[in-house]
């Protein structure tokens, strides 16, 4: 375990495809890569009660939050042989069919970054105070829990 | 002791703020729970975890005048 100051995972709004990209295209460099494997978390439009999710907005406890980012970045970081790991969580409104969560590992090997996404990505869903307020098009709501 | 107390998610919707400081006289993460629970009549029937310091606790935890967040079932991803 290091003990670097945890970074801040959040960005306003939803992750951009131009962001993704981006993130993708930075790793050329790194060349003792030969596997990345991303996860997308999308805003799914939900069907309840015969209304329909167009939104979620998001709020967290984002000190608590950061920090269990690092707590999580650190654990995969001893479990598996990763080269490098990215991950970027929305604040504010995501708009249905927009991506919330972005989680990037890379690895020299395929099979590590299989079993180190969902890892991480479970960890997440599980660990990290964040709140989701499920907007819906007649502009009442209800509040999201992750199962 | 004076406690700061944040509140998050649904549990605003009953609070109407997101963060207090209180004076809380008991010794215990429960004796705190007790006073909001009588400021904030329904806040008793909602989901939620402690946390001091940014760590989860249990209600058996004595307190240690650390900031508390009151956080309801999280819905990240």
């Amino acid at each position: 375990m290091t003990n670097k100051k945890p970074k801040n995972v959040f960005q306003p709004g939803a992750i951009t495809s131009e962001f993704i990209g981006n993130s993708i295209y930075k790793h050329q460099t790194k060349t003792s890569i030969g596997a990345h494997n991303i996860f997308l978390g999308q805003v799914r439009a939900d069907e309840i009660d015969g209304k329909t999710v167009s939104a979620i907005e998001y709020t967290a406890y984002e000190d608590m939050a950061n920090q269990k980012f690092h707590d999580i970045r650190e654990s995969a970081f001893a479990k598996f042989d990763l080269t490098c790991m990215h991950i970027y969580h929305s604040l504010g409104t995501v708009k249905a069919g927009e991506i919330c969560l972005f989680v990037f590992v890379s690895s020299p090997r395929r099979k590590v970054v299989f079993d180190a996404l969902e890892y991480i990505v479970e960890a997440i869903k599980a660990e990290v105070p964040v709140f989701g307020k499920e907007i819906f098009e007649d502009e009442s709501h209800q509040w999201k829990v992750n199962n | 002791m004076q406690i700061t107390i944040k509140y998050f998610g649904q549990l605003t919707e009953i609070t109407h703020i997101e963060e207090e400081t209180l004076e809380i006289s008991g010794t215990y993460i429960f004796e705190l729970l007790e006073t909001l629970y009588r400021k904030y009549n329904t806040l008793k029937t909602k989901d939620f975890q402690v946390a001091q310091n940014q760590e989860l606790v249990s209600k058996e935890t004595e307190l240690t005048g650390a900031e508390i967040a009151l956080l309801p079932p999280f819905a990240g991803g």
